[in-house]
């Protein structure tokens, strides 16, 4: 492995490994408020429930603020001469979500947890609201700065070459930030959903706790479908429109699309071949991507190899497989709510211990989806650091040298070994005590 | 521009400092200090509802080098790569040793994490420490204006430097013992029964070890870095933060004495906030002080553009306007008050 490949493993690692929990907690913040609203009107069981999600949220909060603050430090440290070049611009954003988000999240915490009394139903009620501002708030500052990497403005270049803010304003309101940021956050309320309709079939299966496991379940049903639907039209869709206008190329690769033609298939199965220029063992549905790219059965679809080799994003394959595994695990939430939604609708759910299964065993992958669709959005992004700007190899520090970078990657390996055993020993502690009154 | 953002840049740093390290304090003296589960509790609970957002004082400071001093953030960032990452991992603990501890009710996983957590708290102490001494002591920058900190040479300030050396460990001791004063004060005004008694009686006797220190501290950076004595020539008025200092830590020891706990906790504040001032006022104009031929980054000479660091007071202003609405709401309801 090079340096450069050496920095980006870590980033990589550090920055997956992260995501994991603020996925969760951000999809159960929305997630807790609806609860307590319906809490306010005096439902002690959506309480209950409250209560419960709260104790799993502050771990997991927790998880996601320890591992978070790497990923703000290794832009000095790994990516010294992309701060340098890029900082006086993208700082604005991540300094933002400190100063807005994390302040106001880390002093409602507590108070959540341990202040119903001392709140009352409307001041738990508005700490909950506030949980939830705070955190999308949070999601919209990093998604931000990571759309200005995507798709940058707002900037010039001075006559040393640094980037230089131009407006504020441009970058905070960046197209791609606002398509960006809907379709993570409907990523996000996706995992809490799947998480909350998980917890709640286990204890429906084991005949526990019926009563609040049935609200979550039901709540997460509904709300999962909702937001199932939401992530592929109309978010979805719109971030792959911003995709084929401004980095065609990376859409190309996303679909396994090697020739242009007029008359384009869409990707359902199959293995790029890199030497041969082609998919192995394909499965396509005739036309479809000229249909969805231009609206009509005739259109001009380009492939990647319309475009010059150095422009290619540098793993083709492992990004075609990313986008599809996202859009395949996709369809099928789509299809599992919509079933548990119907279900609900006849009030036949609670019989239907096949449909609870499927809930139940389906925790883990809301959590696949969403990491494989930032892979899609990083990997897409190479060979840039900045799109069309600024190169990945340009980006690394180079005063840190190989062996120290594979020391920390070591490191951070090892620390979140020890922190997935902790958060698992915990977590399935909370599942296994069941929803109950918080212990003071 | 680059100026005021200094100066916004060091409160912050000096505010972290003074927050998050009444819970580095803590930390290194809850194993003496709490000797039953109940007494634990009760230290913890002097803590639990602050320390996450004394802790965001550092993300916050973070953003805000990185946008106000881009270049300063990517030279010491990567130049302080080892120690920066051994606070990181180091802040991993400390924050689980915390928040982990109540999820079981097992004396094993408690003796663990309250282990973890001292520490971590003793060792992020002594890091920060060296990591002052360092910026003081200056570092040493190769010909493209970049430097990369071994944590270690020869211990010596001579020659090429690393992290740790003489100067730097006695910056670390100082601090540890500074902030551990600083936590013994803050818990003096939080607990009663035994832990109280204990929190007083150690900090009455860390007092002397911590004037002996900053007078030993100071003589030896204005020793090790001659240009702060020219900054002191520069700008006379700079003895007065280190008067200011010196009248909090008199205070502190004043205020204990007449148990008068809030105010011994607000004029130990007042003693950290004078230091880091000074040292800052000293420092000026340069960011991060070269050794060698190259003289070092300067606050102008490391900034974003005039355009962005006016644009910034826009939101910066009104947003730290709420922090400080957020952390008194904070520190005003958590359980019994001063």
């Amino acid at each position: 492995m090079s340096s450069l490949a050496v920095h980006r493993f870590q980033f990589a690692f550090t920055v997956t490994y992260h995501y994991l929990y603020p996925q969760l907690t951000m999809g159960l913040a929305l997630l807790i408020l609806v609860l307590k609203t319906f809490a306010l009107r005096g439902e002690e069981v959506a309480n209950e429930a409250v209560r419960f999600w709260l104790k799993i949220f502050a771990v997991t909060f927790v998880m996601g603020v320890v591992t978070g603050i790497p990923l703000e430090f290794q832009f000095g440290t790994n990516w010294a001469r992309f701060a340098d070049q890029c900082g006086g611009v993208i700082g604005q954003t991540l300094a933002m979500e400190g100063v807005f988000a994390f302040f106001l999240e880390s002093s409602l915490l507590y108070g959540l947890l341990y202040g119903e009394k001392r709140l009352g139903p409307w001041g738990h009620w508005l700490a909950a609201l506030l949980l939830w501002i705070g955190t999308w708030l949070s999601g919209y500052f990093i998604v931000c700065t990571n759309a200005w990497m995507q798709h940058p403005v707002g900037f010039t270049e001075d006559t040393n070459g640094i980037l230089q803010l131009e407006s504020i304003a441009a970058v905070l309101t960046n197209p791609w930030a606002i398509a960006e940021y809907s379709h993570t956050m409907v990523g996000a309320v996706i995992t809490g959903c799947f998480t909350m309709a998980s917890i709640g079939a286990f204890y429906l299966l084991r005949e526990q706790s019926v009563d609040v496991a049935r609200r979550f379940v039901s709540v997460a049903v509904v709300l999962g479908l909702a937001a199932s639907i939401a992530a592929a039209f109309p978010t979805g869709d719109a971030q792959v429109k911003l995709i084929l206008k401004h980095q065609p190329v990376t859409f190309a690769a996303m679909e396994g699309h090697f020739h242009t033609t007029d008359k384009a298939g869409l990707v359902m199965i199959g293995q790029p071949d890199m030497e041969k220029m082609e998919l192995d063992n394909p499965i396509k549905i005739p036309d479809l991507l000229t249909v969805m790219t231009h609206g009509r059965w005739v259109g001009e679809v380009r492939g990647l190899q319309d475009f010059p080799n150095d422009q290619w994003p540098d793993n083709v394959p492992l990004l075609y497989y990313v986008y599809h595994i996202m859009v395949g695990l996709g369809t099928l939430f789509i299809a599992t709510m919509g079933w548990g939604a119907v279900q609900l609708g006849r009030g036949r759910l609670w019989q239907s211990r096949g449909l609870l299964w499927v809930l139940m065993l389906a925790l883990p992958f809301p959590f696949i989806a969403n990491t494989a669709g930032w892979l899609t959005t990083e990997l897409g992004r190479q060979p840039w650091l900045v799109y069309g700007i600024f190169h990945t190899a340009d980006g690394y520090s180079t005063q840190v040298s190989y062996g120290n970078v594979v020391f920390t990657l070591l490191g951070f390996m090892g620390m979140y070994t020890l922190l997935s055993i902790f958060y698992f020993f915990v977590t399935t502690h909370i599942i296994a005590s069941g929803p109950g009154p918080v212990e003071s | 521009m680059a100026t005021l953002w200094f100066c916004l840049l060091a409160l912050m740093l000096a505010t972290y400092i003074v927050l998050d390290g009444f819970d580095f304090g803590v930390g290194i003296l809850h194993l003496w200090i709490a000797r039953s589960e109940p007494e634990r509790q009760q230290v913890l609970r002097a803590i639990g509802p602050v320390w996450d957002g004394n802790e965001v004082w550092l993300v916050a400071l973070g953003g805000t080098m990185f946008f106000a001093f881009p270049k300063l953030l990517a030279t010491a960032f990567a130049g302080f790569y080892l120690p920066l990452m051994i606070v990181l991992w180091l802040l991993m603990f400390r924050a689980l040793g915390i928040e982990l501890r109540h999820q079981f009710h097992d004396p094993l996983w408690a003796r663990f994490w309250d282990v973890a957590f001292a520490l971590a708290s003793l060792l992020l102490a002594i890091v920060v420490g060296a990591a002052l001494g360092n910026v003081v002591r200056g570092v040493s920058f190769n010909a493209d204006g970049n430097f990369f900190a071994p944590l270690w040479t020869d211990f010596r300030i001579s020659g090429t430097v690393g992290i740790l050396d003489w100067f730097t460990i006695l910056y670390g001791i100082s601090t540890v013992v500074a902030l551990t004063h600083h936590g013994a004060v803050w818990l003096a005004g939080r607990t009663d029964g035994d832990v109280l008694t204990r929190s007083r009686r150690i900090a009455q006797c860390l007092w002397p070890a911590v004037v002996g220190l900053t007078v030993v501290v100071v003589a030896a950076t204005w020793w090790v870095q001659p240009t702060m004595v020219r900054s002191i020539q520069d700008r006379p008025w700079s003895v007065g933060l280190m008067i200011l200092a010196l009248g909090g830590l008199l205070g502190a020891r004043m205020f204990a004495a007449r148990e008068q706990q809030r105010r011994a906790f607000i004029a130990s504040s007042v003693y950290l906030y004078g230091m880091m001032a000074s040292g800052a006022s000293w420092i000026f104009p340069y960011v991060l002080v070269g050794r060698g031929e190259y003289a070092g980054l300067t606050a102008a000479g490391s900034s974003a553009s005039t355009y962005a660091l006016t644009m910034a007071l826009y939101w910066w202003i009104p947003g730290m306007l709420l922090v400080l609405g957020y952390t008194a709401y904070s520190y005003r309801s958590m359980p019994d008050p001063f």
